[in-house]
């Protein structure tokens, strides 16, 4: 984006497609250090670092929050930010938490009754997640220098076995943790005041303890689950293209088998939103050796965040970086989402 | 055959993958049928496109067979000039109300949307009742840019005679698809075979106006409608009609679309609009493709309303990339987005070259989100 000459951030630099990518590897990481010891550090892009200690892994990640409204259906600002880090550790292998910090932004005239209700969600979210928040920051500004909140989370937690998303080998089978799209449509009818009929709600939530089970439902097994990332901003088109690109495979996806609810699907259709270009907040997306793919599957359907667990198809080894729809009807790409989603207008 | 497709244009369900699968072997066995290469029909319509990018509709036609986009979506085909009033007036001081897509649609030098950045107050309204809304909130003159086709011409129409406040005008840009038909038809080079016509058009016009164009043309017309079914039961039965060389209309949208059509948005939509040859951006002078106030709308007529001046636009150079951009082939049906060496690369939707990039009717726009390949046959 220009302004007059001068080139400027835009709200598609934030929205988790390429053009964040770009910012991230062309300003924000260039001349960083690399890691002066054996780990996994900020050039992969993963989503946290690791680091070796003794025979284990010390993961590490961090997530600001700015979500407008800040509350929603299904949650809120503050249950986003811990769910969001703790989840972050979860995809590298780190399903159990050792601690978080917290860091609060607050604009001058900010309720105090709200906060106090954001306070008792991340309260709440941090006790499901089995997560102490050991420290944190408090900073105030003045009226009109930030939208009212931003929340940030750090996390630590050791991993015995990492998991990285440029894991996937060519044959893998592609699993997702639940129906997609929710968090981001619920968002958005919110954010605009849309008023549908029936319930979407976000699906916020921690799924460390789903992700361990997987886990150990694979573990026997040398490959198991060979790569993981969360499907946030992005959506699970995202956050595939991520793990294809990464990967250097091709992924196959068969559209019935993608679990989404009607009622998203119709929002979705209605906003003109591809439900699967949207946030999730309490999902994931596996990669996960054919061998084991069958009871890493029955392991997440057996936990009550996983019970709509599905295959929904496999990487390849043609079409690397791509992502290919089959709709029933035919095949065509799903495209990674371009920039900030905006509902259609006209 | 015919009655098989009819069955599965009535059916509830219209995203049966296994209707789906019989409809294309349909398609495949006509164009065997037909026995050569080359078979090139045409829809006229950006939600058509939309479709078949998103079911990925053109990966299960066969080779042979060729199915184009042209001038089908209204946005593109509003001409600079017209966007050039709509900037000039918003500089001048008056407020601008249309609809979303029409704000970066770039004109001589300027879209509304860099009007609206230095100042100018362009607000951005769902239909044309709500430009009325605010008209009668307002003290000053409200104008409303009103573009689009036979669908959005109507509702222009009716919220004009349903009464509107006097300091609520009209710019009308509205265009009327049969006359550009037409004018692709008898296009030098054009090897169209038969029409798709949109089904959502004909519900205001019936399918009835398509006759004599089929009868003059030589060349078969199908309405059809926007589910994946109602697609490929469309192009299986103009395909049947192009095979059998029968240049009638055939109506694969029966349960929206009748022979005559909403008679009274029709009477509502000429009582307050008539014909006007007009440039489509990038296609032509088409005779009969425009439509502008009657006489005795005047008082909302923007055009009478306001002197409009357009020369501060037409100081500035157009860009160098403009020269470049090929919309005008590709809403004609003599190219296609890949055929543009600005798409997806200087051409985006974040950074448009061409209209095309800019409306989410647009063909560059459709296809750059479905990833830029919609038929994966060229990667």
């Amino acid at each position: 984006m220009k302004r007059g000459t001068e080139e400027v951030v835009a709200l598609r630099h934030g929205a988790g497609g390429a053009a964040m990518r770009r910012l991230i590897q062309e300003v924000l990481i260039r001349d960083l250090e690399t890691l002066p010891f054996e780990g996994i550090g900020i050039a992969a892009m993963d989503d946290g670092a690791a680091l070796r200690v003794g025979d284990r892994w010390l993961v590490l990640t961090t997530d600001s929050h700015v979500v407008q409204p800040p509350f929603f259906p299904g949650g809120d600002i503050g249950r986003l930010a811990v769910c969001g880090t703790v989840n972050d550790l979860a995809m590298m292998g780190a399903t159990e938490v050792l601690a978080l910090t917290c860091a609060v932004v607050l604009e001058a005239g900010f309720s105090l009754a709200d906060l106090e209700r954001i306070q008792s969600s991340m309260v709440e979210a941090c006790r499901e997640a089995v997560a102490p928040i050991v420290t944190g920051d408090t900073k105030v500004m003045g009226s009109g220098e930030l939208d009212g909140i931003i929340l940030n989370t750090t996390g630590i937690g050791f991993a015995h076995r990492l998991i990285l998303d440029s894991g996937l080998m060519p044959g893998d089978r592609i699993i997702v943790t639940g129906n997609v799209g929710e968090h981001g449509l619920a968002v958005m009818v919110a954010r605009h005041e849309l008023d549908f009929e029936g319930e979407l709600v976000s699906d916020v939530a921690p799924v460390g303890g789903l992700i361990h089970r997987a886990l150990v439902a694979a573990e026997p097994h040398e490959r198991g689950v060979t790569a993981m990332k969360d499907p946030t901003r992005g959506g699970l088109a995202g956050a595939l293209h991520e793990m294809a690109a990464k990967g250097k495979v091709g992924v196959l996806l068969e559209e019935s088998s993608i679990p989404i609810t009607p009622q998203a699907a119709a929002v979705g259709e209605l906003l003109g939103i591809d439900p699967l270009h949207v946030a999730n907040e309490g999902k994931a997306v596996l990669g996960v050796d054919p061998a084991v793919a069958d009871k890493v599957l029955a392991a997440l359907r057996d936990h009550p965040l996983g019970r709509k667990a599905r295959i929904i198809g496999r990487s390849i080894p043609e079409h690397r970086g791509r992502v290919i729809l089959q709709t029933g009807f035919g095949r065509r790409l799903l495209a990674e989402p371009q920039g900030e989603l905006l509902p259609r207008i006209c | 055959m015919q009655e098989k497709l009819e069955d599965a244009s009535r059916q509830l369900k219209f995203r049966s993958s296994k209707t789906g699968r019989d409809l294309s072997a349909a398609i495949g066995r006509i164009c065997r049928e037909i026995g050569r290469d080359g078979i090139t029909i045409m829809h006229v319509c950006g939600s058509h496109e939309q479709a078949l990018a998103k079911y990925g509709l053109r990966s299960a036609l066969p080779p042979e067979l060729d199915l184009i986009m042209g001038p089908g979506c209204p946005v593109c085909v509003t001409d600079l000039p017209e966007v050039d009033e709509a900037v000039a007036l918003a500089e001048s001081g008056v407020r601008i109300v249309t609809y979303g897509d029409m704000l970066r649609v770039p004109g001589s030098s300027k879209s509304l949307a860099d009007a609206r950045a230095t100042g100018a107050k362009v607000d951005i309204v769902y239909g044309v009742h709500q430009a009325v809304e605010l008209a009668r909130k307002l003290e000053e003159e409200v104008v409303f840019f009103a573009t689009g086709f036979e669908t959005t011409a109507v509702a222009t129409a009716a919220a004009l005679l349903g009464g509107v406040p006097d300091n609520f005008l009209v710019l009308s840009a509205h265009k009327y698809v049969p006359p550009a038909m037409e004018l692709v038809a008898r296009i030098p080079g054009s090897r169209v075979e038969g029409f798709l016509a949109a089904g959502h058009a004909a519900t205001i016009t019936g399918w009835g106006i398509f006759a004599d164009f089929a009868a003059k043309h030589g060349m078969p017309v199908v309405v059809a409608g926007f589910e994946p079914l109602d697609i490929l039961a469309g192009v299986a039965r103009l395909l049947e009609l192009v095979r059998d060389r029968k240049a009638v209309v055939d109506n694969m949208y029966p349960r929206c679309v009748t022979r005559d059509g909403n008679q009274r948005a029709q009477e509502a939509m000429w009582k307050v609009f008539e014909t006007m040859a007009g440039r489509w951006r990038g296609i032509a002078e088409i005779p009969d493709g425009n439509l502008r106030l009657r006489e005795e709308w005047s008082h909302s007529d923007a055009r009478k309303r306001f002197k409009i001046d357009m020369t501060g636009l037409w100081t500035q150079a157009p860009r160098a990339r403009v020269d470049r951009c090929i919309c005008g082939n590709i809403m004609a049906g003599l190219a296609s987005p890949r055929d543009c060496e600005l798409f997806g690369h200087e051409c985006t939707p974040e950074d448009p070259v061409g209209a095309c990039m800019v409306s989410s009717e647009g063909s560059c726009r459709i296809w750059h989100h479905y990833g830029g390949h919609p038929d994966l046959s060229d990667i």
